[in-house]
């Protein structure tokens, strides 16, 4: 399939339809939508309705009581999560939220307005669920569940990041990516997912991460960083996997030990937790810190984060050190210590080599790599020279995930001003806690969803593009294993010119090692200016 | 006696439909901690943490749902996206929302305490007040008209949306005629009142029609509060996102209706790798 060019997917038209909303039902055009869920990997984590189909098939192949299925999946959520409740009850639809989704504005579709993406969804719960939309029906802006509802569902529900940015504005705290989740879950109840999620939580589930890397071959690729680490510093680090007795164990997205550029920053972890000679092991049954789950079920979420504390646990180490990612510590953060805890046989984090006491994890036991780094740069225990990274004019993007499910915002910045000496920050409405998302985050960056991820991503790529035209900006600095996947050919398709790296590929860059010899390029094999 | 039996009907089902429904809400447990952060998080001491855009103590959360509801904090915020060629977007502050709620909230408000003045005796607070029934129609005229002369907003408007503003207005106006132009026997008002107030009703007599549109309306209004988007009002103080503090790694949020994962066991993990864990030199917990 030819993708669309650039200037075609910027004539974009906000005028919204004439007729009334809801209007017709989703179009399922080619590279707007993500492959169905193949039946081996719903039948491999034994979830409902495994089957051969494809979103534009007219018949989805769902079961006979369908519609009960589902109303009744509603029931039950009206009944466990207070969040869905209050968020089909308050909307006063005052549209504040309307053009903060970066699918809005990519598409100018108006069911990617946050308001009305919820409305999918709450025009069916007033249909069941209230008086007023029993009685009233359409008057009350309520609609039954058919098929072709279902199927709007389908699209717009995985239209959505889940990236928070249009709660930052709802003056009710109203967080559509809470309503995404259940909406998955309804789908998932009837076996409508995408094969983008589920063949990742398939691996998972058995390998011990997304990508279906073995054991044998997780370590393979560790030694085969050592090596390259030996080669290009002559400083010989360690990296162990499943050792028992370590005293940190390490856990980073699985694209860092395969995907490139994660990579490079899979090189600078290690460079750092060398210098700085923290006893820590990797774990290969634990070797995933992303965790697809949570864009299928919080049932799935919890399986999958459990091996962690099982296998920190069995391992006997102290506390968990986590990698970049973005959805990972939405995880690690907001859900793992509720979840699978309490760990009450790990200890409160302490950093082995300044004494820091990280009291804001000290029940979850997990620290993010990016405050434990920090740390040790506020404590001036490693020896950074910025003048390494002098081909790079950095900006920095924050992850949704970081920004609005936890805050993680100086911590990076303090690393990045510390490896680099040009820095420069996109404009304050694209960053922090209003940071716009890649456009492929919660499982939609699939190939075949190459439109809706490049429209997306469009208001991303704009505000990188400014800060090139600006500062000559030549690499965007991120700390999400997503945005390393996507990015680099959103800012190609939109921007040009535009690098993407990890902060710890950079901090890698910057770090002189003790007893190094002089480095002849950069961790990508380049060489320094 | 209609006329109190209907005042006193729309305040029953106005008070069982309140307490239902935030019995409702609140009898939902928070599974998660789910607090949207926006502001950096408490972590190392040389970065400074934003106590109130991501608190981390319950008071602190306390506070940023107080200014959420009185102030509107998150409007304030508010900005609209404009597309330009380049492609480059640029957001504008757009703070007129903001201002037309917090003018049209906080007039109604006051004329809502004003009202008490029928009830009790002295009469203590919230005088009458030109500017204040000013603000009131301004800010209602205002949250209507954005709904029709935007599209995007009229779009998403619902026709239900149009209800309480309709109810508002004719509350509104018929109340604001009476107190500037058509003038009311204010004392057989306060009789009536405090007839209700006492549950001793009498009929209001000298009265025009007007009064009975206002409390007609306003009744139906009252009603309406728990079972439409009115209900809001007790639903601010309820949202997950910013009545939590943000310490979930520092303190455990317990959920009680979760069941243990089942997990894949490191066990059977072994159990499929284990020869090739072998040859890999990886330690094994089984030979
Ligand atoms: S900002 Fe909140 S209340 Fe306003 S339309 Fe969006 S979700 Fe509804
Ligand atoms: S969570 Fe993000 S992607 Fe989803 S509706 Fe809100 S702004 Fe859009």
């Amino acid at each position: 399939m030819a993708e669309p060019k650039p200037d075609e997917l910027v004539q974009i038209d906000y005028a919204p339809p004439h007729a009334p909303w809801p209007g017709p039902g989703a179009q399922f055009r080619k590279g707007t939508y993500s492959h169905a869920g193949a039946a081996k990997n719903l039948k491999y984590l034994g979830l409902p309705n495994p089957r051969d189909w494809q979103p534009p098939d007219a018949d989805w192949k769902l079961p006979e009581n369908w519609r009960e299925i589902v109303i009744q999946g509603m029931r039950e959520r009206l009944e466990k999560y207070r969040s869905f409740r209050l968020f089909m009850d308050i909307c006063v639809r005052c549209g504040a939220c309307a053009d903060k989704c970066h699918f809005y504005l990519g598409t100018g579709d108006p069911r990617n307005m946050p308001v009305l993406r919820a409305e999918l969804l709450r025009s069916v719960y007033r249909r069941y669920f209230t008086p007023a939309g029993r009685a009233l029906g359409r008057l009350a802006g309520a609609r039954d569940l058919t098929v072709d509802v279902l199927k709007e569902w389908f699209y717009y529900f995985y239209q959505c990041t889940e990236c928070r940015r249009c709660s930052v504005y709802c003056p009710f705290g109203i967080d559509t990516a809470e309503v995404t989740m259940v909406a998955r879950e309804l789908l998932n109840l009837v076996g409508c997912n995408i094969n983008w999620i589920v063949e990742p939580v398939a691996n998972c589930q058995r390998t011990g991460n997304h990508l279906g890397i073995q054991p044998h071959g997780f370590k393979d690729t560790l030694d085969f960083a050592v090596d390259e680490i030996a080669e290009l510093t002559g400083i010989r680090v360690e990296a162990s996997v499943n050792r028992k007795g370590a005293e940190i164990l390490f856990v980073a997205p699985s694209a860092d030990f395969y995907g490139t550029p994660h990579y490079y920053t899979l090189l600078g972890y290690l460079m750092v937790l060398h210098e700085a000679r923290v006893d820590y092991t990797f774990s290969a049954y634990a070797s995933e810190g992303g965790n697809f789950g949570m864009f299928v079920s919080h049932e799935l979420m919890q399986r999958l984060n459990a091996k962690i504390y099982a296998e920190a646990r069995r391992l006997g180490v102290k506390w968990v050190l986590g990698g970049e990612c973005g959805h990972m510590w939405r995880v690690l953060h907001q859900y793992m210590n509720t979840l699978n805890g309490p760990p009450d046989f790990l200890e409160p984090p302490v950093s082995p080599v300044t004494g820091t006491v990280f009291s804001n994890a000290r029940s979850a036991c997990a620290v993010h790599i990016c405050e434990f780094t920090a740390d040790l740069v506020a404590h001036g225990k490693l020896r950074l020279e910025p003048a390494r990274n002098d081909r790079f004019a950095v900006t920095f993007h924050d992850s949704c995930n970081t920004a609005r499910g936890m805050g993680l915002l100086e911590e990076p910045r303090l690393l990045l001003r510390a490896a680099c000496n040009r820095f420069f920050e996109m404009p304050e409405n694209t960053i922090r806690e209003r940071t716009l998302c890649c456009g492929s985050g919660a499982g939609l960056g699939g190939d075949e969803n190459f439109e809706t991820r490049m429209r997306g991503g469009l208001p991303r790529a704009a505000a990188v593009r400014q800060v090139k035209e600006a500062h000559g900006v030549n690499l965007l600095a991120c700390i999400c294993a997503i945005d390393k996947a996507s990015l680099p050919k959103l800012l190609d398709y939109w921007v040009g010119g535009v690098e993407v790296a990890g902060v710890h590929e950079l901090v890698g860059n910057a770090l002189v090692i003790e007893g190094e010899k002089p480095r002849a390029t950069d961790l990508r094999g380049e060489a320094y200016v | 006696m209609v006329t109190a039996a209907i005042a006193y009907l729309a305040f029953a089902i106005f008070v069982a439909g309140t307490v239902w429904r935030v019995v409702a809400w609140a009898r939902v447990p928070v599974p998660f901690p789910i607090a949207l952060t926006c502001g950096q998080q408490k972590s190392l001491d040389g970065i400074r943490a934003a106590w109130l855009e991501n608190p981390w103590t319950p008071a602190g959360a306390a506070c940023r749902t107080a200014l959420e509801a009185l102030l509107f904090r998150s409007l304030f915020r508010n900005s609209r996206a404009q597309f330009l060629p380049g492609p480059r977007f640029i957001y504008r502050p757009a703070l007129s929302l903001w201002a037309g709620a917090l003018l049209f909230h906080v007039c109604l408000f006051w004329v809502w305490i004003g009202h008490l003045r029928f009830f009790v005796d002295p009469a203590l607070l919230g005088p009458a007040n030109r500017f204040v029934d000013a603000g009131l129609l301004a800010g209602l005229a205002f949250l209507f008209l954005r709904r029709v002369l935007d599209p995007r907003l009229r779009y998403l408007t619902l026709l239900s949306d149009y209800l309480p503003l309709a109810l508002l207005a004719t509350v509104a106006s018929s109340g604001i005629l009476m107190r500037w132009w058509f003038h009311t026997d204010a004392a057989a008002v306060k009789r009536f009142a405090l007839g209700l107030a006492t549950f001793h009703p009498i009929a209001p007599v000298g009265v025009g029609l007007l009064f009975y549109v206002h409390l007609f309306a306003a009744s139906a209004l009252v009603a309406t509060i728990p079972f439409t988007k009115l209900a809001h009002i007790a639903g601010v103080f309820f949202s997950p996102t910013r009545n939590l503090p943000n310490r979930s790694r520092a303190r455990r949020h317990v959920n009680p209706w979760l069941a243990p994962a089942q997990v894949h066991t490191y066990a059977e993990w072994e159990d499929e790798f284990r020869d090739r864990m072998r040859v890999a030199g990886l330690p094994l917990e089984r030979q």
